[in-house]
């Protein structure tokens, strides 16, 4: 795969994710029965992102979760690159709770709907919000996101990479153009 | 990230990295059942068959919750209630099972080697849940996870398994795990029960328990099978406790935080006196929860790997 374009860089991600934090504390009137849950791995680094700003704006502390939906993936036996899984840490009572799950990038949707599954199964919340980093289209799903840092339309043929400085190396999004063949 | 194989057999077929990737996804699966609905959808849809021709509580009931607690359908044959007692065969007992389309066999057998025979025969996968003398994999293996969780490592801890070595397959797979995991493994007890030239597994032979106790991170400790004593392996019952049960004198030989283990089920008074069975020291109850969360990994990277195929 050869790098294709950079759509995102780090100021640019700090950017969208300040205005996610405001956007979030303004639809839900403040931070009463908030809380954030990114999905593995890349979801988690940016929902602590996100409750850190909110801590800035705010001066209040939003739980964390983390959720590791393997376990609930519609293509689980069909995959033929399996990944490790990885902890369910929610340290916390969704029921009743406003939570914002936050992902790395919206695809077809599969995953998001595998996360609320997933979250359905710890608690009824109030509501479930989505805040994604980047919105690619394709969905296969009827699922949209409150929170977009950004809208990129893709062809099937590429591949969005977003890095992260919590994994190793410098925050930013590529889009990726698969080799031929 | 699946195992490579149909069935688990035993622990001597596996390589290291496959027992690391268990009891890392075991680790993951712990969580699940400390939740309010202790279930996740993962095998929907799959059903597997506990098939036990020995009795067994906490190794069928272990295997029965794992599979419910990945929403895979499960029943429980025993060989009391089944056509076995009509006269059966084996084979044709598993064939039938899988007639009705069954994914995966769960089996425990008197006789060494019966789950080889039924891996070798089936489309469906075969865990083997005991057989004989020769191997317990699931029970080493969520040995390994309690030792793993309780001590952080495995590597260069000194581990004492005492008892009827002649006559276990829980030892037998522990000594095979733990020596691949870089364990030192010291075994222990009256010399009609330990085999002739086990040293060549790569353990070290002790008759006295104070011997294998001295310095030891893990006592594990085995069930000393009172059918055993009619064969004249050993004098009694009492004699045996008085010179290998393990009492809290000798734990005191041990290593500052050590850790007791047993299969189950225990002989309060035997092989282990109750004051130790019941002490801090003593993680048997710790062995069962964990239990649960090693068969559900085993269970889903076996089913995981044959998706792959």
């Amino acid at each position: 795969m050869k790098i294709k374009a950079k759509v995102m860089d780090k100021e640019g991600m700090d950017r969208a994710l300040t205005r996610i934090a405001h956007e979030i504390l303004e639809r839900n009137h403040g931070t009463a029965g908030l809380a954030l849950v990114g999905i593995r791995t890349g979801g988690v680094h940016l929902a602590r992102r996100l409750s850190e700003n909110i801590s800035k704006i705010e001066g209040v502390d939003v739980p964390v979760g983390a959720l590791d939906i393997t376990m609930y993936r519609d293509d689980i036996a069909s995959r033929k690159r399996k990944t490790p899984m990885g902890k369910t840490e929610i340290n916390f009572s969704v029921a009743g709770m406003t939570i914002v799950l936050v992902d790395d990038v919206l695809f077809t949707g599969r995953t998001i709907r595998a996360a609320m599954d997933s979250l359905m199964d710890f608690g009824r919340p109030k509501s479930i919000q989505l805040a994604v980093l980047l919105d690619r289209g394709h969905k296969e799903l009827p699922i949209t996101a409150d929170y977009v840092g950004k809208n990129v339309p893709t062809s099937n043929k590429e591949a969005v990479k977003v890095r992260l400085a919590e994994e190793g190396g410098k925050d930013e999004v590529l889009i990726m153009e698969k080799a031929e063949g | 990230m699946a195992l490579k194989r149909k069935d688990l057999l035993g622990i001597d077929y596996l390589e290291r990295s496959e027992i690391e990737e268990i009891i890392a996804t075991a680790e993951s699966f712990k969580e699940v059942s400390t939740r309010d609905i202790k279930k996740v959808p993962a095998l929907r849809g799959r059903t597997i068959v506990n098939l036990f021709f020995e009795p067994s509580t906490r190794t069928r009931t272990s295997f029965e919750l794992a599979a419910k607690r990945l929403s895979a359908d499960i029943i429980n044959i025993s060989s009391s209630t089944s056509s076995v007692v009509k006269g059966e065969t084996l084979l044709d007992t598993a064939r039938n099972i899988e007639a009705m389309n069954s994914d995966m066999i769960i089996v425990r057998h008197s006789m060494s080697g019966a789950p080889m025979i039924l891996a070798r025969a089936l489309k469906s996968s075969v865990i083997n849940a005991g057989d004989g003398s020769h191997e317990h994999p699931s029970q080493a293996l969520l040995d390994l996870f309690t030792i793993k969780e309780r001590l952080g490592r495995i590597e260069g801890l000194n581990i004492a398994i005492i008892g009827d070595i002649a006559h276990s397959r829980v030892a037998r797979s522990n000594i095979l795990c733990l020596n691949k995991m870089g364990a030192k493994v010291r075994i222990c007890g009256p010399a009609t029960l330990i085999p002739a030239e086990i040293e060549k597994m790569g353990v070290q032979v002790y008759f006295r328990p104070e011997d294998a106790i001295d310095g030891a991170d893990v006592i594990m400790m085995l069930r000393i099978q009172m059918e055993r004593q009619k064969s004249g392996l050993f004098p009694g019952i009492r004699e045996y406790s008085r010179f290998f049960g393990l009492n809290q004198e000798r734990v005191r030989l041990a290593k500052e935080g050590v850790i007791i283990m047993h299969p189950g089920p225990i002989n309060r008074g035997v092989e282990i006196s109750p004051e130790v069975a019941d002490g801090p020291y003593s993680v048997i109850l710790d062995q069962v929860t964990n239990g649960v969360a090693v068969r559900m990994a085993i269970i889903y990277l076996l089913t995981e790997g044959r998706g792959s195929l």
